[in-house]
């Protein structure tokens, strides 16, 4: 597993990035191309977290998602504790950490599907506190599922015309009335079939959405999330469950949202997709955000390396033989415990 | 045996007041449950605000029948609103609770409570008269399947409206607005994820069937000249949804191919088996009375042949159901 190693090879990330990137290059299709002068603004953006402190909370220059002491309990356990974070607009920014850390939470509060006990925040400048999570979606920051969530009776296109905002023939009144709302559906259509191409399901079109297969879903969702014209896109573990050819073609995909001016930030357990693409990447553990920096520094932090292999991983590994033996054992007293419960 | 007119009851019934009654029920089903998957497990309890408002408007005050069907949409909608508001926020089982409850407290309030206004097990009558006086037909009776000239002009009616509903289903379930019912039934959290108010699509989707609903109250007010709490149990809603089934959710003409083949397949069968029970051979193992039940059994077993064989129904769509499967 890659997790388990990437501390280790940190150093060796270079050619497995300039591999990586070239086979997104080939599989992506094309792109209409941002301008130029958007281009160089984006390119800004990135240079500018240069100049970051590579710390838990550090301000960034032009940040998109402002995070102000969120915390959420769920009884006795607190899920997430987040005093300060901000995310970069204009660039991919990866939300890791080890299990349990409270990425997904924070991710549901963010986007409105969860409130939080306390705290603030705000996205594109406006608080979005105690915003219901459709009107979340409709400022501008949609997010998708860990496990996809495609409309299964529905075709792929009907799926990816449900993405659309503003559509005047979904109020109930003007919906008896075609006249109403037939160009802009043409003009709704037209936009899905381009999406469609661009992430290769446009064969599938006429296919209940809920027979495409989990990678086909994953690109149907991501697609979905482009109809409804995000400034944030936030992907929950976008990679799991993908096959490696279709990882490649994923990857091109997130890497050409950025290109397009739009902001990425996701939740991934595939370090090699880290690394890969996000222009920084932000650690969580026992739901507090613990370090941040470029891919680079931060998966020799040590700080991060603790979180994922525990504070002891490199203590001596007879005296870690020592322990596993001792809970072993205890385990096996109890399993003989339970079984002389009598039925 | 007199099969003809076993035929000719069939279809009376197929296509009687009390058939078209069902047929709205199952309509307004159809848009909640086919359509936006809410399980409103009391239609009835629609189709009585319907029948009862309306009819004790008209007995008790002398209101014109149009005002007392708009009071008594406008009690529909708020029955709606107050069944809705706190329910559809949560999971859908919620609102299966709160209806099958609402149910059963209007039928017991409408029959036991408010004499002067419901008049206990008597139940409302004398409300017809308005809506009668506009019958154009001639006065010759039971020239068509039997049916006398009052119930005529109410199947009539009935019908018109089963179309021009209909109509308004199909024309509402192929725009946008279906498609975002049908995008809630299946993930209302990819819906929120999307921008779409779920709970306000929820909630238009319980209003409008429950008063596609109350119009099916009010025909089968007419048809039957009286309303009584009894007819609006908890079978009620079951059979409209039965119907449902039968015809195949989802689909606009679904209920309504369901709500008559139901009807008349009942009919069919009750004459059918109680001629036979006047056989002497046949009346040592069923007399006339057992007729009636076997007749519920042979039903149930046709129903549970159709699950096995066509589980989509008669107008579904065999994928859809396949699609569940995994």
């Amino acid at each position: 597993m890659p997790t388990d190693n990437f501390p280790n090879d940190h150093l060796s990330s270079g050619a497995a990035r300039k591999d990586v990137s070239a086979a997104g290059d080939t599989s992506q299709p094309r792109v209409p191309d941002p301008g130029a002068g958007e281009n160089k603004s984006m390119h800004e953006c990135r240079t500018a977290l240069q100049l970051v402190p590579h710390e838990a909370g550090a301000a960034k220059p032009d940040p998109i998602v402002v995070v102000n002491g969120i915390r959420r309990t769920f009884g006795g356990l607190t899920a997430v504790d987040v005093e300060h974070l901000e995310i970069q607009r204009g660039v991919i920014t990866a939300l890791i950490g080890p299990n349990g850390a409270g990425k997904t939470t924070f991710f549901n509060l963010l986007t409105g599907f969860d409130q939080p006990d306390a705290g603030s925040w705000s996205f594109d400048g406006a608080p979005l506190k105690g915003k219901a999570a459709y009107k979340v979606a409709r400022l501008g920051m949609v997010r998708t599922f860990q496990l996809t969530r495609v409309l299964s009776k529905l075709t792929v296109l009907e799926n990816m015309r449900m993405g659309a905002t503003g559509q005047r023939g979904e109020r109930l009144w003007a919906a008896a009335l075609p006249a109403l709302w037939r160009a802009q559906e043409r003009d709704i259509t037209d936009r899905a079939r381009d999406l469609l191409k661009r992430f290769k399901l446009d064969a599938k079109e006429a296919d209940f959405a809920g027979s495409l297969s989990g990678g086909q879903r994953k690109l149907l969702e991501m697609a979905r999330a482009l109809m409804v014209e995000p400034k944030l896109v936030m992907l929950d573990e976008p990679m799991a469950g993908v096959n490696p050819a279709l990882k490649q073609s994923l990857l091109g995909h997130v890497k050409s949202l950025r290109d397009q001016g739009m902001s990425v930030l996701f939740v991934e357990h595939d370090m090699d997709m880290v690394r890969e693409i996000s222009d920084w990447v932000v650690v969580m553990a026992q739901g507090k955000v613990i370090a941040e920096g470029p891919p680079t520094s931060i998966m020799s932090d040590e700080r991060v390396i603790d979180a994922y292999l525990g504070a002891r991983h490199d203590t001596d590994i007879s005296e870690l033989e020592r322990v596993i033996q001792v809970e072993h054992t205890h385990d096996h007293a109890e399993q003989r415990a339970d079984r002389e419960v009598p039925r | 045996m007199d099969i003809i007119g076993a035929l000719t009851g069939a279809l009376h019934d197929g296509f009687g007041y009390l058939a078209v009654s069902f047929c709205l029920a199952a309509i307004g089903l159809n848009i909640q449950f086919g359509y936006a998957g809410l399980v409103n497990f009391g239609q009835a309890a629609f189709l009585s605000v319907g029948g009862y408002v309306m009819g004790a408007a008209i007995a008790t005050s002398g209101v014109p029948t149009v005002l007392a069907i708009l009071l008594a949409i406008a009690f529909t909608v708020a029955l709606a609103l107050i069944l809705g508001i706190p329910t559809l926020r949560l999971r859908a089982d919620y609102l299966a609770i709160v209806t099958i409850a609402a149910a059963e407290i209007l039928r017991l309030v409408f029959g036991t409570s408010f004499r002067t206004y419901f008049h206990g097990k008597d139940g409302v009558t004398g409300f017809t008269a308005g809506f009668r006086s506009l019958n154009p037909l001639p006065n010759y009776d039971g020239f068509f399947l039997t049916y006398s000239r009052e119930e005529l002009w109410t199947v009539m009616v009935g019908w018109g409206l089963v179309i021009m509903i209909s109509l308004l289903t199909w024309a509402l379930m192929r725009s946008p607005w279906g498609r975002v019912l049908r995008g809630i039934r299946e993930d209302e959290d990819a819906m929120r994820s999307l921008g779409k108010n779920v709970y306000g699509y929820k909630i238009q989707a319980l209003i409008l069937g429950g008063v596609v609903g109350c119009v099916g109250g009010f025909v089968g007010a007419f048809g039957a000249a009286s309303v009584q709490a009894d007819t609006f149990n908890l079978d009620f809603t079951f059979i409209a949804l039965t119907m449902l089934i039968l015809g195949g959710a989802a689909r606009v003409l679904g209920p309504v191919v369901g709500a008559v083949m139901f009807w008349a397949i009942l009919s069919f069968l009750g004459s059918v088996l109680t001629q036979l029970a006047s056989y002497p051979v046949v009346a040592q193992f069923m007399n006339a009375d057992q007729a009636s039940t076997i007749r519920l059994m042979l039903v149930g077993l046709v129903l549970m042949l159709l699950m096995i064989y066509r589980p989509q129904g008669i107008f579904g769509d065999r994928r859809e159901i396949a699609l569940d499967a995994h």
